[in-house]
């Protein structure tokens, strides 16, 4: 059993690329360190104006996304096929095609901030710091795993990561929460509040705008709108599917989720809006899951192969990064 | 029954000797102090030893608290450590378990317990779960306190007691207090307790005065949490209470002991973990059982009570099936008359004891 997990990772670990269509984008890369890369401009609500639309990408940040990406990627996909083994029960919420989201934000962020998220936590856990082997020897009931096997796919833990929240919607007030304790201490420290498309329904998160506008709380909510709360799409959820002017009173910008480098300047630019002490922001992320909601929804009842496909050779974010160079 | 025609429901009053400081005696004199006040003074004192903590809820700090319990602490320790909320108990709720989980002891305050029913599922899922479902990672250092139960008269939507559906919770600490002593020593166990902890205060027990006794002024007094206390000593029957039918208890024993028959009152204190140990040594001597609770009976405190009994040594010692004395099954009523009738009456305790056959003598 041992050998086939350790088979299992180094398989995930040392991947084959997907070939992918070719697309064209304004670039000035010679054979030099960086790069420099015009960006998608974020529409913006209550803000007077918004991340840049240009930056520079270094030929080490680059490989680094693109290893962590990858490295999500197949890990994701190996959960899938683990899950048809039945190695994994349970709960599986895989987060492929959502890899720009959690990597441009950690590189938007330092370490000494503050991430808590839903259940589709597993590309989040990696990027705040947990390692493949312990998440996967979590997923499997492992003593080995970052939660010695007790939590399970949605409770995942690491420093300044608060899990991996199977309630949908109550990561909402914990994140204002964490916000509120980086104030109290005065740490100049942020939290990233995230949360779907559907848990922005509830009544919860509302509440966390208010207060968390009230007392000036240094707490970046992210919707991550991948289009479909389980099958249900927005436009049957939400009587506004504009999620990011959803927090009213509080400012926010619509970001392209599946481009890394709109993901990271969104994300640099919010933490920088609430260290100045101007109180929470709100930042939509666009991005798509290949997955159903979860292992046990093929994710075809509610939406069409073609749509899935079209996202996967238009936008895949993998793809988006491998072709700025 | 003459005895028991003659009773009148009495507020409970404790007396004791001294009531006035006297200054060149070595020890200093038995303070008389309410439940409110002493809770207040244990969150004082805590709130002074370390910076971590803080109090937040509704009315708790400019209006000095619905009940007056944080009267004092505003004005004291200001805005960032006093924080009043919005009506938004979800929110706070989950806001306060955050606030734990990243380092700070917050006190949540609900106005009562009724309203935490609101954010029940922050207190169970997001704060009572975490420790375990982290495997040991992460810690959620968090008190929610607030009135629980019967008050007077506000009806069916404001009297609910919730020590069954807390206590039902692994990974949730649950305590009682009845007495000033026990309001004190336990509120500041549960703000040095690293786990979260649900401290089930009683509005109709704010205003009663209690002996303080020279131990419980120290500002390190603490009451261990799952520890029970034998209020008084008995022979012939024990009778389990927690919160305010503690004193009720001790009323009736004094009744009863006219009558020759010596009750063992225990004041549970802590709802969760369960002292049983205590219960199963008291059951051992007297052979007899009763419990009394303000919440309903079904699956509620009595009944955990006597299932764990039964489970245990004890079990082989009783002579009689245990009694419970708890509230009447039905949504709070409004009119004194049914109102004073769903709570436990008394009569009803001291009816429960004189029927079980006892040794006299």
């Amino acid at each position: 059993m041992k050998k086939m997990l350790t088979a299992a990772v180094s398989r995930v670990l040392s991947g084959v690329t997907q070939k992918p269509a070719s697309r064209v984008l304004v670039a000035s890369c010679k054979y030099s360190n960086n790069a420099t890369f015009e960006i998608k401009k974020c529409d913006l609500y209550r803000l007077e104006e918004g991340p840049p639309v240009t930056t520079v990408l270094t030929r080490e940040d680059g490989l680094k996304y693109y290893k962590m990406m990858q490295t999500i990627r197949r890990m994701e996909l190996k959960a899938d096929q683990l899950y048809k083994q039945k190695f994994i029960r349970g709960f599986c919420h895989l987060c492929d095609g959502q890899e720009a989201c959690c990597v441009g934000l950690e590189a938007g962020i330092n370490p000494t901030d503050h991430v808590i998220t839903s259940y589709r936590a597993h590309g989040l856990s990696y990027t705040r710091g947990l390692t493949v082997r312990s998440i996967l020897a979590e997923l499997t009931g492992r003593r080995a795993g970052c939660a010695k096997g007790k939590g399970g796919s949605m409770h995942m833990y690491a420093k300044n990561f608060y899990g991996g929240n199977g309630i949908v919607g109550a990561q909402g007030p914990l994140g204002a929460g964490v916000a509120l304790a980086c104030k109290y201490k005065g740490n100049n420290e942020v939290c990233l509040t995230l949360y779907g498309d559907g848990a922005a329904n509830q009544g919860q998160i509302s509440e966390a705008y208010n207060m968390a506008a009230l007392w000036n709380l240094p707490c970046i909510f992210i919707c991550e709108n991948n289009r479909y709360g389980m099958g249900t799409s927005v436009d049957r959820a939400a009587a506004s599917t504009d999620y990011y002017k959803r927090g009213n009173f509080i400012p926010g910008l619509r970001v392209d989720g599946m481009d890394i480098l709109c993901v990271r300047e969104a994300t640099k630019f919010a933490a920088d809006y609430c260290r100045s002490g101007k109180g929470p922001i709100l930042m939509e992320l666009l991005t798509y899951r290949y997955h159903g909601h979860s292992m046990s929804d093929p994710g075809i009842s509610y939406r069409t192969r073609e749509e899935i496909q079209s996202v996967r050779s238009k936008s895949d974010p993998i793809m988006l990064l491998k072709d700025k160079w | 029954m003459a005895v028991v025609a003659v009773l009148v429901r009495k507020p409970l009053e404790q007396v004791s000797g001294l009531l006035r400081r006297r200054f060149h005696r070595t020890a200093p004199a038995a303070l008389q102090v309410t439940v409110r006040e002493a809770i207040n003074q244990g969150m004082d004192e805590e709130l002074e030893r370390d910076e971590k903590v803080f109090l937040l809820g509704e009315e708790v700090a400019q209006y000095d608290g619905a009940y007056k319990v944080s009267r004092g602490l505003w004005k004291k320790y200001g805005d960032k450590r006093i924080i009043d909320t919005p009506i938004s108990e979800m929110g706070f709720a989950g806001i306060a378990v955050g606030a734990a989980m990243a380092g700070l002891r917050p006190i949540c305050e609900f106005m009562t317990f009724n309203f935490s029913m609101q954010a029940i599922d922050q207190v169970i899922n997001s704060a009572a779960k975490t420790y375990y479902m982290s495997g040991g990672l992460q810690s959620v250092p968090i008190v929610f306190r607030g009135p629980n139960g019967a008050s007077a008269g506000v009806a069916a939507q404001h009297s609910q007691c919730f020590a069954a559906w807390y206590g039902h919770c692994p990974g949730l600490k649950v305590v009682s207090p009845w007495s000033s002593e026990d309001a004190k020593g336990l509120i500041k166990s549960a703000i040095r307790d690293n786990n979260p902890v649900v401290v089930l205060e009683n509005e109709l027990m704010y205003g009663v005065p209690f002996e303080l006794p020279s131990e419980a002024q120290s500002k390190d007094f603490l009451i261990p949490i799952g520890k029970a206390k034998i209020e008084r000593q008995g022979t012939h029957v024990t009778i389990v209470a927690h919160s305010r039918p503690v004193g009720h208890c001790l009323e009736a024993a004094t009744v009863l002991s006219k009558e020759g028959i010596e009750c063992e009152v225990i004041n549970l204190r802590t709802i969760r973990p369960m002292d049983i140990e205590t219960i199963e040594g008291s059951v051992m001597k007297t052979n007899h059982l009763v419990t009394v609770e303000g919440g309903w009976p079904q699956f509620g405190v009595g009944a955990e009570i006597c299932a764990r009994i039964m489970e245990g040594p004890a079990f082989n010692f009783l002579d009689a099936p245990a009694v419970r004395v708890t509230g009447a099954d039905v949504p709070m009523p409004y009119a004194k008359i049914l109102e004073d009738n769903s709570v436990p009456q008394l009569v009803e305790i001291i009816d429960s004891d004189m029927l079980l056959p006892t040794k006299r003598g």
